[in-house]
């Protein structure tokens, strides 16, 4: 039964991994998002669905967890913030390397090094141009509401079994600590052991019966069979491209200007459209809601449209690359965003339109 | 008598275990890898369990095992072994899960996920096989390298003032109220190999009981990064990783030997 409740992000997210039938969930407390664990223990998924959830000794070591039970078909998870991811990359690149499925959580922190415990998006980089090593990508949800950190779990593994590839849900602090009411969805029954055996016995290691045997590696010795593998990745992320690009388009059919605008900066900018049209300009929003793919075609065809794009981010500038590839010199770009904890008003994105695109004689 | 009348049924006294690959080992030759793989083998093929057996393999000369091992195996990050082996112990709690690691792998890098593997008495099988030196990587000082060997990292001995004595990790773990089975063994001679098969099994009969965590050193040569023959290695591992690192049980059914 769905049903509505009032919840933090994080805890609307643990929730739903409880929700999506996940098997197993491995963490390591570090703030803004510790309230995942800590309402997963609470919840006593074990005796919910059977999910096992356990506190591991690092952050290195939970994503190894995930690690080895995604290669038994397992649908496993872990979160963190900011400075776990980090430690995680390492396991994150095994995990695209070997194929594998599992959905990966960053609840954004200022930094870099030990930062603030405050909101930022200064992760973009790190998800979207792969972070950890090799040639890899990952598919990245960036979730802009209490309903969307709890949506977007369950679509998080479906993408990763899709594909049999990691998913990053790209939250941030605000996002996970604030509370809104949430429609939660109907509890998935986990899958039985006797059909992830079924489904998933091409590859996964779950003991070799009747066939045989699985080898779950990243690792290919001879240059050509990991070139190769290397080839089909990138097949799929094209892939990816063609069917499950996502975001959205808020106020964009009259627009002059155009913000673009992810997770909780995309917020912000929402009311700083309003604040500018309520002034007389016409602004748009796009949002992407998967920031790999990027909406770019999407941003192409407004670069016909607009005047200028005013990409906001939480950070000194990362995602204003890709969208400054996206539009290809068609129209003037620029960047605004506070960083390191602190968070722009949408009084303070208007102003920068109005600074740095309308009133800038250079356009 | 022709070889080829030998070569009969009846006079069969060996079989190759089919859990046993027929690719050739990448292992020097000599080297104590391959017995090693080859115990752990036999001992799942008699003990009838290959279709609930999940292997981890390591980053070190091992890494390769799933070449030679005919069981599911999933290759983990350097040192994360125990990790991964933890959680796919607790996903499918009625599976024999093993991992197999060298000493760099086990008590350099991934010291953390040993000790919290074995401290949460994990109901795995660790396989830890003890060279003394980074094999694969060529020959580096390793946790276990003992003091005044030289290696390509400590080339004029390794000195404890600066480097600190070899870390006798199976006695840190066998402290630890989570193991259940802690023991250390040879494998370099045929006695030594019995002994050692026989641990083996224990360990993965501890699994089937849910007994927890059981951990098999075996102390082994690494002739090409020790720069010796096969045999020279042999005897050079009696005379000097043995005082240090002495076989035997360490730990019986969660009770500390004296
Ligand atoms: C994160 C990381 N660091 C370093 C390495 C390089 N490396 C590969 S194997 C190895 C040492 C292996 O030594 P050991 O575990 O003793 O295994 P042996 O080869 O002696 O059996 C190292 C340092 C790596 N693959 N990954
Ligand atoms: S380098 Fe050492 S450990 Fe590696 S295969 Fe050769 S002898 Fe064995
Ligand atoms: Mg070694």
């Amino acid at each position: 039964m769905s049903e509505l409740r009032l919840m933090k992000g994080n805890e609307a997210l643990a929730e739903a991994a409880i929700r999506a039938g996940a098997d197993a969930y491995f963490g390591y407390p570090i703030t803004p998002q510790s309230e995942v664990i800590e309402y997963l223990m609470t919840e006593r998924p074990e005796e919910r669905t059977g999910m096992v959830v356990l506190q591991a000794e690092s952050e290195v070591a939970a994503i190894n967890m995930v690690y080895g039970a995604a290669s038994t078909g397992k649908r496993a998870m872990t979160s963190s913030s900011s400075p776990g991811v980090s430690l995680k990359l390492e396991g994150v690149s095994y995990l695209a390397g070997a194929e594998l499925p599992a959905v990966i959580v960053n609840v954004m922190r200022g930094g870099p090094g030990l930062g603030t415990i405050q909101p930022s998006q200064a992760d973009y980089f790190q998800a979207v141009k792969g972070g950890g090593h090799g040639d890899y990508k990952l598919y990245v949800l960036a979730p802009a509401s209490v309903q969307e950190m709890s949506d977007f779990v369950s679509d998080a593994f479906d993408i990763a079994f899709k594909y049999r590839a990691p998913v990053l849900i790209l939250s941030d602090g605000l996002i996970g600590q604030m509370m809104e009411k949430v429609v939660l969805k109907d509890q998935k029954d986990r899958m039985p052991d006797e059909e992830i055996i079924k489904r998933y016995g091409s590859w996964a290691t779950t003991g070799k019966k009747g066939r045989e045997r699985n080898i779950v590696t990243s690792l290919d010795l001879i240059p050509e069979k990991m070139e190769a593998r290397v080839h089909r990745l990138m097949k799929k992320y094209e892939q990816m491209e063609r069917e499950d690009l996502r975001y959205e388009m808020i106020q964009c059919e009259d627009a002059e200007y155009l913000f673009v605008a992810y997770g909780s900066s995309s917020r912000i900018a929402q009311k700083a459209v309003q604040l500018a049209r309520e002034k007389g300009i016409k602004v748009g929003l796009l949002r992407p809601i998967t920031l790999f793919p990027f909406p770019k075609q999407q941003l192409l065809v407004l670069a016909h449209q607009v005047k200028g794009i005013l990409s906001v981010e939480l950070s000194t500038g990362q995602m204003v690359e890709d969208v400054r590839l996206a539009v290809k010199g068609r129209v003037p770009v620029k960047h605004y965003g506070r960083t390191g904890g602190s968070i722009h008003t949408p009084e303070e994105v208007l102003e920068a339109l109005e600074q740095k695109i309308i009133s800038d004689g250079s356009n | 008598m022709e070889v080829i009348d030998i070569i009969k049924p009846e006079n069969q006294v060996f079989n190759k275990t089919c859990l046993m690959t027929d690719t050739t080992l990448s292992y020097c030759p000599g080297c104590g890898h391959g017995v090693a793989h080859n115990l752990a083998m036999e001992v799942i093929d008699e003990l009838g369990i290959v279709e609930d057996t999940i292997g981890v393999a390591p980053v070190g000369c091992s890494v390769l095992a799933y070449d030679f091992m005919n069981v599911d195996i999933t290759q983990a990050a350097h040192g994360r072994a125990p990790a991964l082996a933890t959680a796919i112990s607790r996903t499918w709690p009625d599976k024999y899960v093993f991992t197999y690691q060298g000493d760099g792998d086990l008590a350099a890098i991934g010291t953390a996920e040993t000790i919290h593997a074995c401290n949460r008495g994990e109901n795995i099988v660790i396989i830890f096989v003890n060279n003394g030196i980074y094999g694969m990587t060529g020959g580096q000082m390793a946790p276990t390298t003992l003091p005044g060997m030289s290696t390509s990292t400590s080339p004029y001995g390794r000195d404890i003032e600066t480097m600190g004595m070899p870390l006798k990790i199976t006695e840190l773990i066998a402290n630890l109220p989570g193991t259940y089975y802690v023991t250390r063994q040879a494998v370099h001679t045929h006695k030594h190999v019995r002994k050692a098969k026989k641990a083996i099994k224990t360990a993965f009969e501890n699994t089937r009981l849910k007994k927890g965590l059981s951990f098999i050193e075996i102390v082994s040569n690494c002739n090409s990064g020790w720069k010796m023959n096969p045999n020279d290695s042999n005897v050079w591992m009696e005379e000097n990783m043995f005082p240090y690192f002495p076989l035997g049980d360490i730990k019986v059914k969660g009770k500390l030997k004296q």
